[in-house]
């Protein structure tokens, strides 16, 4: 299959981008590993499910009804349940491999003349005695689990860490039904309030979660932190203990909080491994963006927590710039950055903020204190805490590929996604940019399969006709059960022909809102009112396009 | 932070080689110190498989330095345990046709006639050797002398085993020369390295080394990557290729050749090694490599079709042009040693190669006669 | 209160699916991770190194640590793949494969 842009994370950033892109005339499809779009941020409930109410567990509902229904009015082909593995470039076209479904075990290719890496972000964990334990889980996977799932893991819950993220996990773990007996953050409420300018948006939202977390009876504990879980099999409770103004644990402040669930975050990393293996440069974990979103490499572009993170009204900004960008870029012509002044307007404000954010909720500078020898660092290879220190003590091992050499620290199924934060605060290196040339695990029956050939070399209506097949025939229908739902890639909207978009040719900007929502009006509410500085985002607001898939037979709500 | 150093020999290169010959070095009494621009088995030796070969090697200099190597593998396994996970697994070269076997059996021969062990297998008992091996193979040699070590580890751990001072993150800027333009140590950007003796253990970068000294090596680097599965019971017992592995070592040729040597690791995963490349230093993804190595690897070994490969990382074989290592001293800058250029096969030959080293640096006799891997015998040839 | 009345959800019938052997419902939709926390299970996954129980962490598909079998299928991600009738679901022990 061939396409003009393909975007790969159907996020806000990702959503943003190809309906941008769209409302330009380019022919864009959007690759997302989930069953229906909205990433994790708007991560919307199973349809089979049959909320009626989804709503309840979301913020900036009209945003997301703005996107899709944008989506759903759009020439944009949404193809689900595709877990891309590697993008790679090859004589002006990039190919974007894929693996099909939720067995992940059929390949998928879609070339493309340019491409949009909107592939979001992941949460960090740092270590502590006892997080390995049943009923330990991430912030952002027990929001995960409740908005997709409708599911909780427990009765009582705590919820730990640092990061706007805590506050809606805690009262929307709460609404729920799950008793939240503390939200426990470890940044100090003054270093938040220094940043009260940069943060000014954020204050009404951050007043609203706290009249919730009153009203269900959460107790806030600021400037504490988890010192240990504890259970044998399973977890029956936490300690918790008061900073001091170093960050340091305060002896004697220990008190026992029994739970059976604890949701736990630092903050995000982005997801960067598509944009390493196509060679875009990187700042630290981020890949690196000019003014328009576009990477080091001609063709490629990122938006949202790929370049940084900073939550999903910024992706939006993001995502809205860097389409459009694209749109331009792919007829030849140089976009005019006034075109799109409102949505920079509002990235550099949401940057701002999120730098403020960064420096608010960094995690306890004396975390690694916490740590034990025997606590397991590394979850899928098991390595402690203390081989990890002998290693960067004993072996000199001074930054973190040699640590994983020698202890096997982030060697596992996760590749260090998960731990190396963590390794390199233990040995005392700075992280590495990682360097994962799979995005994904791929069964080597398709890698060795995998397609070489150049790919067919139009980009005619027939071409895009709205099956969703991918190159080597697999549809996503082949592998759905019957009398579900057609995937979102079949749905009737992906067929709008293309004959109607005859202005594709002209330049972006002189684009009007005539024919399809410009984004700034219908979609992502750049300028508009209820997407201002005052929605400034929580991290929770991310992870386009990370693997959130279920089989994907069910599309994103009808448009009705 | 500058300081000024003084020791007996400084080593250029803190990976397998650099370790091998620091603990050499010494075990003959000298004062070493190694320095690293980057870490600890930072470069080829954190890229490579840990294979200690003496399968794939034709009878000749490079065999006895194989035979020599494994030899002192074996004796460093017994005093540093479990450490360096050293295994002598042994090694199964198999044959897909009959006309392979017939040339494999012909090499083999050749092999035993040097000293190495090498067991004909016939394809009725290829299954008990290797019980997951395809059907329909022709055949097979079994070299009960290969053996295995976890390359990172090794290195870390003949380093420390050494006692030599290891400076890791300094980059070396120069090398340091006395009257009559003898070595007296190297320089780098955190200060000196004062030593009448230099070891270049600088891999695939040990013609940059070279030439901080004047002198020319023509070091080359060829890459190769490797495939890791997802962890798997022990299902591999050897390291098991196919026979144009051989053929493949000893090319000349630039374009991409692949065939695989297949092994499981004590901690689980399956490495899949062996794409050769001459590409620079180009660390991109080359799908075309990968997709070659993963087709090789279920074609010997079909249930790997549903194993995932959790990740692939490329490394860069130092070659020389006629893929000998550079061993000895370099008449153009005495005091200067040479030790790189192993190709893909530098973790087995490093024990073989510091050993020798050490004995060049202290006047003993070495065990076998360097002389076919002189650093100046690209000079006579022209 | 639960997750499903919040939202006013109005499920497809559930399904059965067997846990360990043990016959457990499911509605579909879920993915077996959520299926598992509705049966009040939290772990389904013993280590390969010291045997330790895990289950969801990080809930998105990222962590690998909810790895399940699933109808003979070792190492599936729970927290992706969605639950379906008649599921044979087993913890998984180790590296999931047979020796």
């Amino acid at each position: 299959m061939r396409t003009e842009l393909v975007v790969v994370g159907a996020g806000p950033a990702g959503l943003a981008a190809a309906l941008a892109a769209d409302a330009r005339g380019v022919h864009v499809t959007v690759l997302d590993a989930a069953d229906g779009p909205g990433g994790q941020y708007f991560r919307q409930p199973a349809a089979e499910l049959n909320a009626r109410r989804p709503r309840a567990l979301h913020h900036q509902w009209r945003t997301w009804e703005r996107l899709r229904d944008g989506l759903a009015a759009s020439g944009v082909r949404l193809l689900t349940g595709h877990h891309v593995w590697t993008v790679t470039a090859g004589s002006g076209t990039f190919t974007v491999h894929a693996l099909l479904g939720p067995e992940e075990d059929q390949p998928a290719t879609v070339h493309a003349d340019a491409v949009l890496l909107a592939t979001g972000g992941h949460e960090h964990v740092l270590p502590f005695p006892g997080w390995t334990l049943p009923g330990v889980v991430t912030a952002g996977g027990a929001q995960a689990m409740l908005k997709h799932g409708l599911v909780v893991p427990g009765r009582t819950a705590v919820v730990a860490g640092t990061g706007p993220l805590l506050l809606p996990v805690a009262t929307g773990l709460a609404a729920a039904g799950t008793r939240v007996s503390a939200l426990v953050e470890s940044a100090d409420p003054r270093r938040v309030a220094r940043h009260a300018r940069a943060l000014a948006g954020k204050l009404p939202e951050g007043a609203g979660h706290a009249a919730r977390l009153l009203r269900h009876r959460v107790r806030p504990l600021a400037r504490h932190t988890v010192v240990r879980a504890h259970g044998e099999d399973r977890l029956t409770g936490v300690t918790v203990a008061a900073l001091d103004a170093e960050g340091r644990v305060r002896r004697g402040t220990g008190r026992y909080l029994p739970c059976d669930t604890l949701a736990v975050g630092h903050g995000m990393l982005p997801q960067t491994d598509l944009a390493e293996g196509l060679g875009c440069r990187r700042d630290g974990p981020t890949v690196t963006v000019d003014d328009e979103q576009r990477t080091s490499v001609p063709g490629v572009w990122a938006a949202g927590e790929t370049t940084g993170v900073g939550g999903a009204s910024l992706a939006l900004a993001e995502g809205h710039i860097a389409g459009r960008s694209a749109a331009a870029r792919l007829r030849g012509a140089v976009p005019d950055p006034a075109g799109w002044a409102p949505a920079a307007r509002t990235r550099e404000s949401l940057r701002t903020g999120a730098a403020a954010l960064d420096d608010a909720f960094a995690p306890p500078a004396h975390w690694t204190e916490q740590v034990a020898d025997d606590t397991v660092v590394c979850r899928c290879e098991e390595v402690t805490a203390g081989a990890v220190r002998a290693a960067a003590d004993d072996l000199g091992a001074g930054d973190v590929r040699t640590v994983k050499l020698l202890t096997r620290a982030g060697m596992g199924w996760c590749q260090g996604r998960m731990c190396a934060t963590a390794v390199a605060g233990l040995a005392g290196c700075r992280p590495d940019a990682p360097r994962r040339p799979f995005a994904r695990p791929v069964p080597l029956g398709v890698l060795a399969r995998t397609p070489l050939d150049q790919p067919p070399q139009d980009h005619s209506p027939t071409g895009h006709s709205s099956t969703g097949h991918s190159s080597t025939g697999h549809s996503l229908t082949d592998r759905s059960s019957s009398g579900q739902e057609q995937p979102s890639s079949d749905r009737p909207s992906s067929e709008q022909p293309l004959s109607g978009r005859s202005s594709s040719d002209l330049p972006a900007s002189d684009r009007s809102a005539s024919d399809l929502p410009t984004p700034e009006q219908r979609t992502p509410g750049l300028s508009t009112p209820d997407l201002s500085t005052s929605d400034l985002p929580t991290p929770e607001q991310r992870t386009p396009g990370r693997p959130t898939s279920r089989r994907p037979t069910s599309g994103p709500p009808p448009t009705g | 932070m500058n300081e000024s150093l003084t020791c007996d020999v400084v080593v250029v290169g803190a990976g397998m080689t650099g370790a091998a010959c620091a603990l050499y070095a010494a075990r003959e009494g000298l004062d070493v110190i190694v320095v690293d621009r980057g870490h600890v088995a930072g470069g080829t030796t954190g890229a490579g498989e840990g294979n200690l070969l003496v399968s794939d090697k034709e009878p000749g200099p490079e065999l006895e330095l194989a035979l020599l190597s494994a030899r002192l593998w074996r004796e460093l396994a017994g005093e540093l345990g479990r450490e360096t996970e050293y295994e002598q697994k042994g090694g199964v070269v198999v044959a897909e046709t009959p006309e392979a076997l017939a040339g494999l059996e012909a090499f083999a021969a050749g092999q035993r006639a040097a000293g190495v062990t090498a067991l004909g297998v016939t394809a009725d008992r290829l299954h008990d050797l290797e019980p997951r091996l395809a059907p329909g193979l022709a055949g097979a040699v079994h070299y009960p002398q290969d053996a295995q070590v976890m390359p990172a580890l090794a290195a870390a751990h003949l380093l420390r085993a050494s006692g030599a001072r290891l400076r890791t993150g300094r980059t070396v800027t120069g090398v340091l020369r006395g009257p009559g333009g003898a070595v007296r140590g190297v320089r780098t950007e955190r200060g000196d390295v004062h030593a009448p003796f230099v070891v270049n253990a600088a891999g695939p970068w040990g013609g940059e080394v070279a030439a901080l000294a004047g002198v020319r090596l023509p070091v080359l680097p060829r890459r190769g990557y490797v495939l890791v599965t997802e962890p798997l019971p022990p299902r591999i017992r050897h390291k098991v290729y196919a026979a144009d592995y051989v053929a493949d070592v000893a090319s000349d040729s630039a374009d991409l050749q692949t065939s695989p040597v297949v092994e499981g690791t004590a901690a689980g995963p399956v490495l899949i090694g062996a794409s050769r490349e001459r590409v620079g230093f180009d660390r991109s993804v080359s799908l075309p490599a990968l997709r070659a190595l993963a087709a090789g690897a279920t074609r010997l070994f079909p249930f790997l079709t549903r194993v995932r490969a959790l990740r692939t990382y490329a490394g860069f074989r130092p070659y020389l042009p006629d893929h000998l290592p550079a061993i000895g001293a370099d008449p153009g800058a005495p005091g200067l040693f040479h030790a790189c250029g192993h190709e893909g096969a530098g973790i087995g030959l490093a024990t073989g190669t510091g050993h020798v080293i050490a004995g060049l640096l202290t006047g003993r006799e070495p065990l076998l006669d360097p002389a076919p891997f002189r650093p100046d015998r690209f000079e006579e040839a022209r | 209160m639960n997750p499903l009345r919040l939202v006013r959800a109005r499920p497809k019938p559930a399904f059965t699916v067997t846990v360990d052997g043990r016959t457990v419902e499911a509605l579909p939709g879920r993915t077996v991770a959520a299926a598992l926390w509705a049966a009040g299970v939290t772990s389904w996954r013993t280590t390969r190194g010291s045997g330790r129980p895990r289950g969801v962490f990080c809930g998105i598909g990222v962590c690998f640590d909810c790895l399940v079998t699933v109808n003979d299928r070792p190492n599936q991600r729970a927290c992706l793949v969605p639950v379906r009738p008649g599921d044979v679901i087993r913890t998984q022990e180790g590296t999931g494969h047979e020796d």
